[in-house]
């Protein structure tokens, strides 16, 4: 991006008022409205994220092609960088696939948003077209030793007092973002012995071990596949209450068809696995997964780290038992 | 003492003919005159403890009220006493107590005046009253509520007292304002019942239409004369004020007087009074209360004496009330309404002979003070045939009671020799005197004072006759007896008083008139007639009522029940339509003007008031759908806002 | 070249971000939707600033953009608290300012 910015500026140095500026313009300003309608239409907030960064890229170029270098760097570091970031964070935080409808469901908004928008801009560009604007005088005057001095002159002469205020206000506002988002712990952290007392006192015997870790047969992301019990059954409790909450474990058909693949590639009959009577539990399964698993290598591996990145507890015990 | 100087210079002016030798000096109060205040604060003090006290003083109440009354009728003797030790000119004191207020130009004083004209009045108040409070102690005897009853009893005696003391009109009407809510709380003092209650609430609001007078008098004093006080009004009336504006003040005084005193056309409350304890009746609706009316006209001489026209329409009222209520009298069953017409037309007599002007102020007073000796031993002799006779009331279950109740029948006589005006009873003096006056004025007025007296006398003969003579006529469970000594020697006394206390108060040490002649000035008119004839006139018309009353009803038997009567007797049994009439011309009208008042209030006003409130909350409940809470509206609105301020500014700066 | 080609690239943006605020339920989106329209809004600053020749309008987008990371680290941490209380980032869920 920055090696972008230095070629826009030298092109703005190089070619003022002329043609050269044109040309950017043209480039960059479509760019902007794309990336800007991009934006408004997309249904995914991930995918407006990032349109949203085209455009603020093409502003900042728009900036240095405007004798406003400093300006420029600053909207690319700062917006670019850290609020753009601060978004995507957040958009991580609240679900990246949470996608939006599109029924509207304020009636007459949409009509009435409409009329408003292009009223608005009518309004706006006819004022901006009619105007006689004289053409720029530059900047070149104003901060004779680079805009970058220029721009600290004013910042800590005229401007010094805003300055500090808008000091203050960041201060409060990273003071506000925290006040906001803590949360205060009422009860004290129990210890993991607690828990282990907790989990034999109060919950299912036969999960004291753990509960069964996911993606036994996986072929790919595993953590969506469920282990299977020895009678072949899948173990829905392998499988996080949040996949299952939003869709995204596998179908049983599909994951029955894996496992005949699986079998086929491995030579082993349809009665593969042996139906001990064997507890339910983390451990026979898993040893059986190993012994089944072992042609396809890879996937294991890639089931280990899954099962490691997934947060249930029953899964990291799975994991550490094996 | 300027002020009092020009009091005096008041005076002066205002009995230019009458008293040019004898100057009325009002003196600052000294010695002993300084505890004036002490007539008044005795019963109100004695008011307050028994109304504070609560049920402790149940056993005692009667004491300590009695005591009260008693202490200051001691200490107005006193004041008598001192009074009389001065000369004829220097019997007026000022009291200052305290500054009540003082708002720019209008400053009123507590001050109480003691002159002739009030001395009077306080010893016929505490003197009367101290006889009442000790015959009520044998009245009330079974009344669990006795000792609130001697507190409103000594709420009444401190409120008259201070009704008579003021010297200001303002302080005068709050002493006017007190015996009305004594009177009012005594009418309903068996609130149980509900004729008592509501003869209390009609007595009380017949009584707020004379005040509502008395507050534009004194409204209009203060326009004229700048005060409300006796010496500023009294000195001002005589320089300088319109007669308009005197006779104003002389006619909303005459209603106020009306009001108070049951005249004509404000005499309705008077007869309903009468649901009241009968001592009640006698001090307040007899002897004392009722006369304030006469008082106010002859405390405000001053004004009177310059307002003709006034002074006319107080004859006026004094003439018609006199006879209505005599009228009144003849026809009532009821021996205490009987009554009630008989003081209506006694109060008519007084109203009378103070229109008269200097002529009567003297003899109204007279009259006033032999008719509160005289009514009060009649009510209370009523009260203790009642008190023998099971709460009786209708004289024609009475009959022969003069054996079973002497005492009661010797007193009860004595009053109604004096009431009939026989020589030499207390009433003959006072009442001849009026009709003297009278026929000196104006020949149809004596003539009017004259067809009075007659009447009076029927009407009393036939309460004599039908209660104490004629036949047996009692209920079945009757067992007549005399009253406790409690109650008879409060009767002796009253009735010594009605035989000795006109001659008494007229011939003894200059007589009455001499007394209060500095107050109300003397004007002598000659008589149309000869004074022997008058009186010789006077007493056979007395004579021929006494007769047309004997043969009427002891020579034939009296029907248990009232026979149907001529026109004449049903209106007087109905009070003269009294009462239809107000309810005819004041209350119909009134309850019709208030109900389209209503009616034009709740269409009319509500509907205004209430169709807006709804337009409001209808279209409110529409627009409130523009408040959708989602978020993207309100943006919506903002956007548009902005570009509507947008296109504003560019069409204000664009050509 | 004459300022009125990037004032009305301004424009254009400005509304489009207004749009998407308007017709988007996301609050993350809509909120990236107010990120552009003050983006907009530093380009005409920027554009005026080398029209008039000094840098006072540079200045200005300056102070935007800082203010505009205060905001929207305030406004994240809103949004990641009502996501955690009502498990949405809807905007049109917090619809309680209505009878």
């Amino acid at each position: 991006m920055s090696l972008l910015a230095t070629v826009a500026a030298q092109v703005a140095e190089t070619s003022s008022g002329s043609t050269g500026e044109q040309v950017l313009f043209w480039i960059i300003a479509p760019l902007a409205v794309i990336g800007a309608l991009g934006l408004v239409t997309s249904r995914k907030a991930v995918h407006g994220a990032l349109f949203l960064a085209v455009t603020m890229v093409g502003l900042a170029i728009l900036y240095i092609a405007l004798e406003a270098p400093f300006l420029g760097v600053v909207q690319i570091v700062v917006y670019t960088g850290a609020i753009m970031m601060l978004f995507l964070f957040v958009i991580m935080l609240v679900g990246v696939d949470a996608s939006d409808s599109r029924v509207e469901t304020i009636r007459g908004q949409r009509a009435a948003a409409a009329v408003a928008v292009v009223g608005v801009v009518i309004l706006l560009a006819s004022v901006a077209g009619r105007a006689a604007l004289p053409d720029p005088a530059g900047t070149a005057d104003a901060a004779p030793e680079g805009n970058v001095y220029g721009i600290a002159d004013l910042l800590f002469g005229r401007y010094v007092w805003a300055f500090e205020v808008v000091a203050a206000v960041l201060i409060t506002a990273a003071v506000g973002a925290m006040v906001l988002t803590h949360r205060e712990r009422i009860s004290r952290r129990l210890s993991q012995r607690e828990l282990a007392e907790k989990r034999f006192r109060e919950g299912d015997p036969r999960q004291a071990a753990g509960l069964p870790p996911p993606g036994v047969y996986a072929r790919h992301n595993a953590v969506d596949t469920p282990a299977l019990l020895p009678d072949g059954t899948p173990a829905e409790s392998s499988v996080s209450q949040v996949l299952v909450a939003r869709g995204a474990t596998r179908p049983p058909e599909e994951f029955a068809a894996d496992i005949d693949q699986i079998g086929g590639d491995a030579g082993i009959d349809e009665a593969g696995p042996t139906s001990d009577d064997a507890p339910p539990g983390g451990e026979p399964p898993g040893s059986d997964a190993r012994g089944v698993a072992g042609p396809s290598g890879p996937a294991s591996a890639g089931t280990d780290e899954d099962a490691g990145d997934n947060d249930q507890p029953g899964s990291g015990d799975g994991g550490a038992a094996r | 003492m300027n002020s009092i100087n020009s009091l005096s210079q008041g005076f002066a002016v205002q009995a230019d003919v009458v008293r040019a030798d004898t100057v009325q000096v009002v003196q600052e109060a000294s010695g002993l005159f300084s505890w004036t205040w002490l007539l008044i604060a005795l019963p109100l003090v004695g008011a307050a403890v028994l109304l504070l006290g609560g049920r402790r003083l149940d056993r005692t109440g009667h004491l300590i009220g009695s005591a009260a009354a008693i202490g200051s009728f001691v200490v107005a003797v006193a004041l008598f006493i001192a009074l009389l030790g001065e000369s004829g000119g220097e019997r007026s004191y000022l009291v200052p107590l305290w500054e009540w207020f003082n708002a720019g130009g209008y400053e009123v004083r507590v001050d109480l005046l003691l002159d002739q004209l009030s001395m009077a009045f306080v010893l016929l108040i505490t003197g009367v009253g101290s006889l009442i409070h000790i015959y009520s102690i044998g009245y009330m005897e079974h009344d669990e509520r006795r000792r609130r009853f001697f507190g409103y009893l000594n709420l009444f005696v401190a409120s008259m007292l201070l009704l008579v003391l003021a010297a200001d009109y303002l302080i005068l009407f709050i002493g006017w304002e007190g015996v009305g809510l004594a009177s009012y709380l005594l009418i309903g003092f068996w609130q149980h019942k509900p004729s008592a209650a509501v003869a209390a609430k009609k007595a009380f609001v017949v009584n707020r239409v004379g005040d509502m007078g008395m507050v534009l008098a004194i409204a209009s004093m203060l326009v004229v004369f700048g005060s409300s006080s006796f010496e500023v009004v009294f000195a001002g009336a005589g320089s300088g004020v319109t007669t308009g504006w005197l006779n104003a003040i002389g006619l909303l005084l005459l209603l106020a007087a009306c009001g108070k005193s049951a005249q004509f056309p404000l005499q309705s409350w008077l007869l309903d009074a009468m649901e009241g304890p009968t001592p009640v009746s006698a001090l307040i609706h007899a002897a004392t209360m009722v006369t304030a009316g006469v008082y106010l006209v002859v405390r405000s001489a001053a004004i009177y004496d310059l307002a003709p026209e006034a002074r006319t329409a107080v004859v006026v009222i004094g003439a018609i009330t006199l006879l209505m209520g005599a009228i009144i009298g003849c026809a009532k069953d009821d021996i205490k309404k009987a009554l009630a017409g008989s003081t209506m037309s006694q109060i008519g007599y007084m109203m009378l002979a103070a229109g008269l002007g200097p002529a009567g102020y003297a003899f109204a007073i007279f009259h006033l003070i032999t008719h509160g000796f005289f009514k009060a031993n009649l009510f209370l002799g009523a009260g203790s045939v009642m008190h023998g006779m099971n709460d009786e009331v209708d004289m024609r279950r009475f009959g022969a009671l003069r054996a079973a109740m002497p005492v009661t029948f010797a007193t009860f006589a004595l009053g109604y020799l004096a009431i009939i005006g026989l020589p030499p009873f207390a009433g003959f003096f006072s009442k001849d005197k009026i009709i003297e006056a009278a026929f000196a004025e104006n020949i149809l007025i004596g003539i009017c004072a004259l067809l009075g007296a007659g009447i009076t006398a029927f009407y009393m003969t036939r309460v004599m006759l039908l209660t104490f003579f004629t036949s047996k006529r009692w209920a079945d469970d009757a067992h007549p007896h005399e009253s406790p000594r409690v109650m008879t020697w409060p009767l002796i006394g009253l009735g010594a008083l009605s035989v000795a206390g006109g001659a008494g108060l007229l011939y003894i040490g200059g007589g009455i008139v001499d007394w209060l002649e500095p107050v109300t000035g003397e004007e002598h008119h000659d008589l149309p007639l000869p004074l022997a004839l008058l009186i010789a006139l006077t007493l056979t018309t007395v004579v021929a009522g006494v007769a047309l009353a004997w043969f009427m009803y002891q020579r034939r038997p009296v029907p248990a029940v009232a026979p149907a009567g001529n026109p004449l007797v049903t209106a007087a049994r109905r009070d003269l339509y009294g009462d239809a009439v107000n309810e005819a011309v004041l209350m119909r009208p009134g309850q019709y003007l208030t109900r389209s008042l209503v009616y034009v209030e709740s269409r009319g006003v509500d509907g205004a008031v209430l169709g807006a409130a709804n337009a409001v909350g209808g279209l409110s409940s529409r627009w409130r759908r523009w408040q959708t809470g989602f978020v993207r509206s309100y943006a919506l609105t903002m956007l548009a806002g902005a570009g509507l301020v947008v296109i504003a500014m560019l069409l204000v700066r664009l050509p | 070249m004459n300022p009125t080609s990037y004032l009305v690239l301004a424009t254009l943006l400005f509304t489009i971000g207004a749009a998407g605020v308007l017709l988007r339920r996301n609050a993350l989106v809509a909120f990236m939707s107010v990120e552009l329209m003050l983006n907009a809004a530093n380009l005409a600053f920027v554009t005026f600033a080398r029209m008039h020749g000094n840098l006072d309008g540079q200045i200005v987008a300056f102070f935007v953009m800082v203010i505009a990371a205060a905001e929207v680290v305030v406004g994240l941490a809103i949004i990641v608290m009502i996501f955690r209380t009502r498990r949405s980032a809807s905007v049109d869920d917090a619809s309680l300012l209505k009878l």
